[in-house]
């Protein structure tokens, strides 16, 4: 079942135009990887499916396109924005507690915390204050807590040592596991091709590559990543 | 393609500006005292919104106390009077007092962002006001006249008092007019756009801010300075007011903020205002503070703002063209 | 023991000025606004009291109960209307827009009633008038004491309701990175018209211990605006708190300054908002050397 129909998306800032009609699908329960190199269009993609952007989508077969943000989280769609973006003065749990929404679902602060148990002993520290693994798992579980259909992540590693960006991909798997929809932007393009089910790759703003990861090839993923031509 | 200051249209109006300048020097020679003295208080509104203007048009600076100078021209004038120096002399060196004052206002003014400019300001006239207040000489809180215009036959010193605004207008408006045409003008419009990038481009921001802040300074003093000199009689109340900056407010933003010709529009609105509702008290005002609002939040270009982008017009040459073969294309 | 007397009665002047404050330190806070109408509003608020008093004759803390709602209502509509929009528009606009308001506010109290001053203070009862002499030097007034349990109250239930609650933690967090609530949810306009309308009431409160400690007239408002500015900059702005303190000190300094001279009463407390601004904002460290190269010439002549 398709839970999520891109068509034709446009997206500009002032007259940069970021993303030039992507269109794509996203089936219920799959990890779609959104690759491509900086400026490709991706952060501002996932902004437009969250809300933050105003372009054109169906979400579970209703018209988000005019739907604000703060409401698309009620639908089911949760983003884990670029930098993490969390609140500095608040502590990790009144982090978690803003985010709860009238969904219904598996995830509350106790599974949130029991799926990232580094944040145990620091429920009450404030955000500003926590490690940068810290506060991607922060991020992600505050994503979780309106227990959305689709889950909006945005480079959770950047910036993170890679022992830490494995602990986090490790507690996302756990998460994946549980049935969730991924839509995923990811630089780690070894990583993004092991969780993901399927690819897209942008360029430029346009969609260059679409399969599934298990039969592409790394060589061709490259190719067109930086947009380069293949030999005749 | 070539870059263009001058168009035919700016040329002709600033020719035009000239003549007109001439022209109103004939005023004292043709009309009564009554017009001569209103003419005078419009003169003082177009000086007040150009600087109220080079300070938040061109400058991104809000302040809400411009009064301080007003009256320290107002004040000024009388103390220097009261002191033996002859009246029309005392009025330059209160000018000067007013803009001499604003440098040391302005080491620390100047550091100070947005609200708290804007408040700052207000709280320094407030302080002067009072200070003034205390001072038995200068009337403390019951006022005082310039009476040593009186040694002038009416007449003669409301055409004197004329010819000093009209000075004082042509002046500096010239100065504001050539301010912006120099490379510091560019640099200017870069800091009213965005200080910090403005600030990593080289463009020593607190200088170009201080020159605004002490023009300012000195223009609102010499507006002061032909309020006492046109009225006579001042208070603290009235020439310290808030309301001044009110007034400076709607001129501008209904005007044209951070446009040149826009002010002036904004001044003689004013001033058609004023004298059809000299009576209106409140209700006028309420309408006045309604519109300002009203163009701040819908028309944050102002009259002028508009008009210049919807046409593309440009009377005085203060910018800058990029003309093609055929089409022109403004840039600045 | 004047002094001692003098400092006592700043300290109730002062909380005074912190209720007057709190509410442009929550706009401030929440939504980085300064209402420059925020004066005009506490005034507007004591003329409802005023009206519901002259025409039902209840004392004046009944009539604001009353008048509460009103002001909540207004809150909220100021919100939607002026100030939502400015918040998009720069930073000038919400000043400009506000002063507008402002001039709006006064002239149309004006032109509603007189411009004679008023007091509420005849219908507020025993508190205006009752004190209780501690000791020959010293004062309580039962008004001062009322006022500064008020202001207590109401700083420390809005410690509360930020610190402890869900709403409270929303409002926070809309405050710290509004582009981000939106993304978990929070619908930051409702979160914003709530501010403002928290403010506004606690506005009105300012203006009932206003009108009666004393008098006001459509035109009170700017003053009280420049004294809650100077409060909210003294004690720090962004701090709840600093509100509660910036408004003593500055209470406590124009008691002591009256002191001095009667007249100076108001401007000690001009001078320690700028000496306050000159610190912090490091001014002090542009003027002081020139002062002190300005000096070391004199002398070395």
């Amino acid at each position: 079942m398709t839970l999520l129909t891109v068509e034709s998306l446009d997206c500009r800032y002032g007259l940069l135009q970021a993303v030039r009609g992507v269109s794509f699908e996203i089936g219920q329960g799959e990890t779609v990887a959104l690759i491509g190199a900086n400026g490709a269009g991706k952060t501002t993609l996932m902004r437009a499916v969250a809300g933050a952007h105003r372009p054109h989508g169906v979400f579970d077969g209703i018209d988000i396109t005019r739907i604000p943000a703060h409401r698309r989280v009620a639908l089911g769609i949760a983003l884990v924005p670029e930098g993490r973006r969390l609140f500095p003065g608040l502590t990790v749990e009144e982090n978690l507690r803003v985010a709860t929404s009238r969904r219904r679902g598996r995830w509350n602060v106790k599974s949130v915390l029991e799926v990232f148990p580094l944040l145990q002993p620091r429920r009450h520290v404030a955000a500003a204050n926590l490690s940068g693994g810290e506060q991607q798992a922060v991020a992600i579980g505050r994503a979780l807590m309106s227990n959305p259909r689709l889950l909006l992540l945005d480079e959770v590693s950047l910036g993170l040592a890679p022992v830490v960006v494995d602990a986090v991909y490790r507690s996302l798997t756990d998460v994946i596991r549980e049935g969730a929809t991924v839509l995923l932007v990811e630089q780690d393009l070894t990583r993004a091709l092991k969780v993901a089910g399927r690819v897209i790759c942008m360029l430029e703003g346009r969609v260059v590559l679409e399969g599934d990861a298990a039969s592409l090839d790394r060589d061709r993923v490259v190719r067109a990543y930086f947009g380069l031509k293949r030999p005749a | 393609m070539k870059v263009q200051r001058w168009t035919r249209t700016s040329s002709l109006f600033t020719g035009g500006t000239a003549v007109l300048a001439v022209l109103l020097a004939c005023v004292p020679l043709v009309f009564d005292p009554d017009v001569v003295q209103k003419l005078t208080t419009l003169l003082i509104l177009v000086l007040l919104a150009a600087m109220w203007n080079a300070l938040a048009g061109y400058g991104g600076m809000l302040s809400v106390g411009q009064q301080a100078f007003i009256g320290i021209g107002a004040y000024g004038t009388v103390f220097f009077a009261r002191q033996g120096v002859s009246p029309y002399m005392a009025m330059i060196l209160a000018t000067l007092l007013a803009g001499a004052i604003s440098v040391p206002i302005s080491l620390f003014a100047l550091r100070l962002r947005a609200a708290q400019f804007a408040i700052g300001m207000w709280v320094i006239a407030e302080v002067i006001s009072i200070i003034v207040r205390l001072d038995q000489n200068l009337g403390a809180g019951t006022g005082i006249s310039l009476i040593e215009l009186n040694q002038y036959e009416p007449n003669f010193r409301q055409a004197y008092t004329f010819w000093l605004a009209l000075a004082f207008a042509v002046i500096f408006l010239a100065a504001l007019f050539f301010l912006l045409r120099s490379p510091l003008g560019t640099s200017l419009q870069a800091i009213r756009d965005d200080e910090d990038a403005a600030r990593s481009l080289g463009v020593r921001v607190a200088a170009r801010k201080r020159l605004l802040f002490v023009l300012a300074g000195f223009g609102c003093g010499a507006a002061g300075v032909l309020v006492v000199a046109n009225t006579l009689f001042i208070e603290p109340s009235s020439v310290f007011s808030v309301q001044w900056s009110a007034y400076m407010i709607f001129m501008v933003l209904v005007g044209g903020l951070g446009t040149f010709e826009g002010p002036i529009l904004g001044a003689v609105l004013l001033f058609a205002i004023q004298t059809t509702f000299t009576q209106g008290g409140p209700w006028y005002l309420v309408g006045l503070g309604a519109t300002a609002a009203l163009f701040a939040l819908a028309l944050p270009r102002g009259l002028w703002g508009t008009i210049e982008e919807r046409l593309g017009l440009r009377l005085m040459p203060v910018g800058y063209r990029v003309v093609e073969a055929q089409r022109e294309k403004k840039v600045a | 023991m004047t002094l001692v007397n003098a400092v006592l009665q700043g300290i109730f002047l002062g909380a005074f000025y912190a209720v007057l404050a709190c509410g442009l330190s929550i706009m401030f806070g929440v939504m980085r606004i300064i209402n420059l109408a925020h004066g005009d509003v506490a005034v507007l608020g004591a003329y409802i009291v005023f009206v519901i008093v002259e025409h039902t004759g209840v004392s004046a803390f009944v009539a604001f109960a009353a008048a509460l709602p009103v002001m909540v209502v207004l809150g909220y509509i100021l919100q939607l209307t002026v100030l939502e929009r400015s918040l998009k528009a720069g930073i000038l606009t919400p000043l400009l827009a506000t002063f507008g308001l402002s001039i709006v506010i006064q002239n149309l109290l004006q032109l509603t009633f007189s411009p004679d001053v008023h007091s509420l203070g005849g219908s507020a009862g025993v508190v205006t008038t009752s004190s209780w002499q501690v000791t020959s030097g010293l004062s309580v007034s039962a008004l001062g004491i009322v006022v500064l349990a008020v202001a207590v109250l109401v700083f420390g239930a809005l410690q509360v309701f930020l610190s402890r609650t869900r709403a409270g933690w929303v409002m926070r967090a809309t405050a710290e990175d509004a582009d981000a609530a939106e993304l978990v949810g929070i619908d930051s306009r409702s979160v914003y018209a709530r501010a403002t309308a928290i403010a506004v009431a606690i506005a009105a409160l300012g203006g009932l211990f206003l009108g009666i400690r004393s008098v006001f007239d459509p035109v009170s408002g700017p003053t009280q605006l420049i004294f809650a500015f100077e409060a909210v900059v003294i004690g720090g702005m962004g701090s709840l708190w600093g509100t509660l303190f910036g408004g003593i000190a500055l209470g406590v300094a124009q008691t002591l300054g009256a002191q001095v001279h009667p007249q100076f009463a108001v401007m000690a407390g001009h001078l320690l908002f700028l000496a306050v601004l000159i610190v912090r904002f490091g001014g002090g460290r542009a003027v002081l050397p020139g002062v002190r190269r300005a000096l070391l010439l004199r002398t070395a002549r």
